[in-house]
Order: structure tokens, then sequence, then C-alpha cells
């Protein structure tokens, strides 16, 4: 018999230094570090409280250098810790990208498992907040491109929790992307109306202590047969919101890991409905969405009524004044939602 | 992990840096070596970068604490010149003070201040050819205030409305300003560093006479665009002129995070083998004195300088920043190199060329002037009410042409905007 453990209200914000906490209280090998994270606890306060707890050489601030932190990250697993460390905005992770590209993603295949890359790299990202386009963009692509690299995007407090935890846990590099428009609150698009606290939702209740959430396990939102609406991060709220208000009995598949990818439970989703939406907020070109349309086009051909449609982002930089009609809000996944239904 | 330490030899211990200040801590900057003013050498301008390295460990000052200025560093300028530099640095303040107060009010999405800063865009600004090409960093608003760049065009693009010139693209102060010689600001750091040597290069490469200057602050001397960008320099001897704005705090770390336990940021220069100064950066008259000597040494072929102002960033580092969380705030009232207004207009007044009176009836009409400027600007529009560029600008400038994919983005975004409101037209957005 299992009890079910305790639980508590988070925000996601809490719910990430919840999992770090734990982490950090079982396993002394893993590090915290990142620009502004230790005393003064993360410019969103992901890490607030940590330093005090767990002292300076577990906790603390580096230089504003991306390169070196990740580098430093990579020094530091093949001693045999387990850094997690922050990048304070998606778009400032460029200056990384040939340690985490060239550096974690390949270290495990080119030293035939002499050395490994045991790192987390939390990163807030994504749009809504106007942030212009140095604090808006979705890179996840980049990422998911490289071979050798997991990509994690949670869309509840109780996920990132449990993400988060796998995450650390993982022996390999993993990038954990934090969308930050639902930090406070499951913001579904609707940006004129207000955004109900992760208080008073569902998912917002947070079990205590340890917990995992295995990577490469999605998450079926809603059970559905009318289509199969694959998305992540903010995405899966915004696009419940839509189906709700449209009345439509679709599947909403959070596939919370893009690699590894529950394809499993994509395949059997689709062939069940026999039509598929993918929506996120990232420039559509290149964007995962096209990775998702060829693998159910490869897996799911015969089980499909319709051509799968894709909801994105713009290929444009983010804009700061017409945000909003950039982000990929209740008009262009219902327009979409709409082709479908009458395909 | 193996645990194999060596038992007979001491533990490695990690140095993390901490301030000496924090949150209700009493300010005691006893420990900070202010040099007497006046008491720094001034090297000729063609001199080999390594007589110039004694001055990166030392601190350039012309006003003294009776302010009056003195030694070979003065730049002996006229008093009419003074008080432009002082009316240009209050105009600055009273910009902030009033583009502050508009994102407290909901005009737009962020701003960031100068305050106690402003010496180190003006005076450099007024040291520098008008057209000599600028990189700035994100807190150099002052170099278009002194360029005289028309303070509505700068409003407008913080409002993000329908007369911005960036078409509401850009974070509010990331301006670009082609006009002015000013080069369009990015939000990621120091990435204007190499493209400062970049466009200096290009000068000499063409013959010009046209020089470069780039400012950072002293967080971002640890990206790699910043050791980038001072090998290029000393390897083409490019005339461009390096600001490190050390200022003492980046966001919530201070400047031993950035390597200031070990050496000054002007020490950079030595060991790329280019000249550098150090600055009072509060000090307007220094700041304009090494801007000057550098300037004309990179025109005369004599190539980069790396000049690190010392200052000290009075407020939060953007709106979104509450400096209360992390540092003392006795800090700003003990800071011991006050406030570079304040020691411009004592220094005037020494001269008998400035009085209170005229400074309080200065201050009265720079805010009216920039009141003026806000309501001109708000006549455009705020940001999020409804009045900005039309939405196919949204798609333009992406490239020189709109490619097809573009062009159905650009016709969906049009279609979606028919849905919501369906009486909307497109030339009334």
């Amino acid at each position: 018999m299992s009890e079910t453990p305790p639980t508590k209200k988070l925000n996601m914000i809490e719910a990430i230094n919840d999992a770090l906490d734990v982490m950090m209280a079982r396993d002394s090998n893993i590090v915290v570090m990142g620009e502004d994270v230790g005393y003064f606890g993360g410019v969103f306060r992901a890490t607030a409280g940590l330093q005090k707890k767990y002292g300076r050489t577990r906790v603390f601030d580096t230089p504003i250098s991306e390169c070196g932190i990740i580098g430093v990250a990579v020094g530091m697993g093949a001693y045999g810790l387990r850094p997690v460390p922050e990048i304070q905005f998606a778009d400032y992770i460029y200056p990384g990208l040939d340690q985490l590209v060239s550096e974690a993603a390949r270290l495990r295949y080119r030293s035939a498992g002499e050395f490994t890359a045991p790192i987390t790299v939390r990163s807030p990202f994504g749009g809504g907040i106007f942030g212009g386009q140095t604090h808006s963009q979705s890179p996840e692509a980049l990422f998911t491109h490289v071979s050798g690299i997991k990509t994690v995007i949670p869309s509840t407090p109780h996920d990132a929790k449990g993400l988060l935890i796998a995450a650390i846990e993982d022996n390999d590099p993993v990038i954990f992307f934090e969308p930050k428009r639902i930090y406070n609150g499951p913001f579904n698009g609707y940006y004129d109306k207000p955004v109900e606290p992760w208080s008073r939702h569902p998912d917002g209740t947070v079990p205590e202590g340890y917990y995992r959430i295995p990577l490469g396990k999605a998450r079926v939102v809603r059970e559905g047969e009318a289509m199969t609406v694959l998305a992540y991060g903010t995405m899966v709220h915004v696009a419940e919101a839509v189906l709700a208000e449209k009345g439509v009995d679709a599947e909403i598949i959070d596939l919370r890991t893009l690699v590894p990818l529950d394809i499993e439970t994509i395949k059997a989703s689709v062939e069940k409905t026999g039509k598929c939406l993918i929506v996120h907020e990232a420039t559509r070109t290149s964007g995962f969405g096209a990775e998702l349309s060829a693998l159910v086009q490869e897996r799911c051909f015969y089980h499909l009524e319709a051509p799968i449609e894709r909801v994105t982002g713009f290929d444009t930089p983010y804009p700061h004044s017409l945000e909003w009609a950039y982000f990929p809000g209740p008009v262009r996944i219902g327009e979409a939602v709409d082709r479908l239904l009458k395909a | 992990m193996t645990e194999s330490f060596r038992s007979n030899l001491p533990p490695l211990e990690l140095h993390v840096p901490e301030p000496r200040f924090r949150p209700g801590d009493a300010v005691d900057y006893s420990h900070l070596v202010i040099p007497e003013a006046g008491a720094q050498a001034r090297p000729d301008e063609s001199c080999a970068a390594a007589e110039t390295h004694p001055l990166c460990l030392d601190l350039v000052r012309v006003l003294g604490e009776d302010h009056r200025a003195v030694g070979p560093w003065d730049p002996r300028l006229d008093p009419e010149t003074l008080r432009r530099m002082l009316r240009l640095m209050a105009l600055t303040r009273a910009f902030d003070d009033r583009m502050y107060r508009g994102q407290r009010q909901g005009k737009t999405s962020f701003y960031m201040k100068c305050t106690g800063e402003e010496a180190t865009s003006i005076a450099p600004a007024m040291a520098l050819a008008s057209d000599d090409m600028v990189f700035p960093s994100y807190r150099q608003q002052g170099i278009l205030i002194a360029r005289g760049y028309s303070m509505v065009d700068m409003i407008n693009q913080i409002y993000s409305n329908k007369a911005d010139k960036l078409k509401g693209r850009q974070l509010p102060i990331m301006y670009s300003a082609r006009e002015a010689s000013f080069f369009s600001i990015s939000g990621n750091l120091a990435t204007q560093y190499p493209q400062a040597v970049g466009w200096a290069m290009a000068s000499a490469i063409k013959g010009d006479t046209r020089i470069a200057a780039s400012w950072l602050g002293e967080g971002s001397t640890a990206e790699g665009d910043f050791h980038s960008a001072l090998t290029f320099a000393a390897v083409y001897n490019a005339p461009v002129v390096f600001n490190v704005v050390n200022n003492q705090w980046a966001i919530s770390s201070f400047s031993g995070f950035a390597g200031a336990e070990r050496t000054t940021f002007a020490a950079r220069a030595i060991g790329y083998g280019i000249a550098g100064l150090r600055v009072d950066g509060n000090d307007p008259l220094a700041v304009y004195a090494a801007t000057r000597w550098a300037a004309n040494r990179a025109r005369a072929n004599g190539g980069p300088t790396l000049i690190e102002h010392f200052t000290y960033r009075a407020e939060g580092h953007s709106t979104s920043d509450d400096p209360g969380q992390y540092r003392s705030v006795q800090e700003r009232s003990e800071w011991p190199l006050g406030d570079p207004i304040a020691r411009l207009a004592a220094h005037l007044e020494v001269l008998g060329e400035w009085t209170p009176d005229a400074h309080a009836a200065m201050d009265l009409e720079l805010a009216e002037q920039v009141k003026a400027a806000a309501k001109a600007a708000e006549a455009n529009g705020v940001l999020g009410h409804g009045l900005h560029h039309p939405f196919r600008t949204l798609f333009e400038d992406v490239f020189e042409e709109l490619p097809w994919h573009l062009k159905e983005q650009s016709e969906q975004a049009i279609r979606e905007r028919r849905i919501k409101w369906p009486e909307w037209k497109e030339e009334d957005s």
C-alpha cells in the first residue's frame, strides 16, 4: 500500500526552487551557478534561499560569460560533480553554444563513455512578457537538432519539479527550458484577460520531497477523439483553452520532453483521432513542429484523414509592440482547428 | 565519485567573491584608494602603450576636493563648454527621471537609467568628433542627447508607438540612430565591442579619418567578445576607443565577479599590449581629457586605448530590478567620488561662472523641455494602446525582400486581425 505523499501549492518558480532544494539535500555533488543566482537568488527568484542553505561553494554567482558557465560545468562534470547552471534568458545562451554543442553533447561519444557531461542547463524561455527580441526567444529546435542533448520543457509546477529532478539525475546533458510566461500562472493566450494563479490550478499542487517524472514520457492532458494536439510549455494551456472554448473533443498531449520524444503516445493518439495539430511558440521554419510533422507522417500516414496542421510563431524576430500579433494565440490556433474539423 | 584525496596535503578551497556590504550594512569605503586630483602623469598621445600602463592601476582625476581643475589632464575647457557639459548631463538625468516615471505609469514595458554615470557618456561624446562611430551598450543615452538627437524620437522608441523609427520592434532604450553615428543597440552583452573594432578596421582600410568608440559595463568584460575585440584591436592597431564603465554592479553581481578583486579593468590593456587609462568616472573633466587623449592617439594611427571609468550605478539595473535586495542603500550616499553633475556645478561655481539659482532654474527648464518632448511623443501613442506600426511592418526587414513564406504569414496576421476585430481596417491600424 503506497500512501499519498503530502502536497503543497506552488507556482512554477517555487516548484523549480523546491526541486533544486530537494536534490541539493540528497546529493552533495550538485552545484548551482549562474548570473545573479547566489545571494540574490536569480532574477526570477528560482534559486532564492539556496545559497544561504547550502553555502557559497555550492550555490554561486558567475561572471557574465555563458561560454564560461557552460564550459566550467563540463569540467565540473568531468570531475564528478553534477552542475545545474542557469542561463538567465535563453536568448543569452548563444555564447555558450560551442561548449554545449561541440563539447557537452559529444563528450560521451568522443571519449567512448570515459567522460560524460551530467549537467542540466536551466534557462527561462519564450515570450509574452514584452521582452522584445532578446528576452523572448524559443530556441529549442537548435538543441533538438544536436545529437547528444536532451531537451525538456515543463508546462506545470507539478511537472517542472518532477522533470527537473529527473533531468538532474540524468547522466547526459539536459537543456531545461522554463516557459517564463507561465511561471506565475497558466497563461492561456487570452492576453486581455487576467491569468489565474497556479494556486487555483490542479497542477499547482506539488508533492513534497523527492519524486521524478521520467524524461521521454508525454502527458495526455485531455483524452479526446476529434483530433490530436501536440504542444509543450505555454502552448499547452493556450491550446487547451481554445479547444475548450470551441467545444472540440480533442486529445491534447503535452510532450514534456522533445528529445527523447514519446513517439508511442503520439502514434497511438493520432491513429485513434486521424488528425494532428502541432502548436509551438517558436518560429515556424525548421521548428520542432517540422520534426513532429515528419514523424507523424512517416508513422501514421495511413491513419491520417487530413493534412497535419502546424501553428507557430512567425518567421520574424520577436517584436515588442506587436507581440500579440506575433504570438500564436487563440485566433491562429482556432483557424487551424476549424480547418481540421472541416477536413 | 571516488574519494581519493591525499591526506598529507591541505584541502583545496574554492574562493567565491563576496561584496563588502549587503543590505543593512554600514558602508565604509576607506579601503578605496582615491589619489589626489592632478597627481597623475599625462604621457604624450604618441607614447609607447607601456608608458600608459602605470595609469591602468592609478586613477586619472582633474577636479579636486576644492572643486578646482588641476594637473596635466585638465582639458582647459572654456566656461561656455563647461556649462554645456553640465546642461547635457542634467538633461540626461531629467530625461531618465521622466522616462522612469513613464514606465511606472504603464506607458512602456521597461526603462534603464544612467543616474550617477552621466559623465561617462556626455564627456566622451563631447570629446569625440560628432561623426566618429559609437557602438554603445544600453546605458549611453547621454551620447544621443549630446549629439542633439531628437528627444521626441527617443521617447517614440521607448513607447514603441506609431512614430517609433524602429517600428516598435526593439525593447525600450535599444536605440539605433545612424544619422547620429550611433549603432543599433543589442540586448546581448559585449557584442558591440568586436563590431566597433571592425568598423575601425574598415575606416583604416579605406583611409578614412573617423574612429570608433564602444562602451560596456565591467560585468560584460567577462564575455568572450570583449577579449576577441581587444585581440583584434591589438593585432590590427585599430583606431578604436574602448570604454569600460565600471559602475561596481552587474545587476546583483558586484565587480568582483568580473575579476575586480585581482586587478583593475583598465589593466586588461596591459595583457593585450595596448594603451590603457583608469579614470574617475564621476569627474567629467577627467573623462573628457582621457577620451580626447585616446581619440587623438587613434586618429594619429597610434592604435586602440582601453579606458576604465570608475563610477557607481546609483540606481537599479533597470525598472525590473530592486537593488535594495542585494546591496546596502548607504553605498550611494557614501560613494567617495561624489556625483558628476554636482561636481561640475561646484567647479563652475568656484570659477564664478555658475550659481545655485542658475542651477535650479536650469533644472526647471530641462524638466519642462523633457515634459514637452514626452507629450509630443505620447501623441503618437504609448505601448499597448493601439497606436503602433501597421501589422505588415512586422514582416518587413527580416530580409531585404519578402520571401514567399513571410508573404503568407503577413497575410495570415492580417486575417487574424479581421477575425478578432471584424470592423478593423488595415489602413487604420
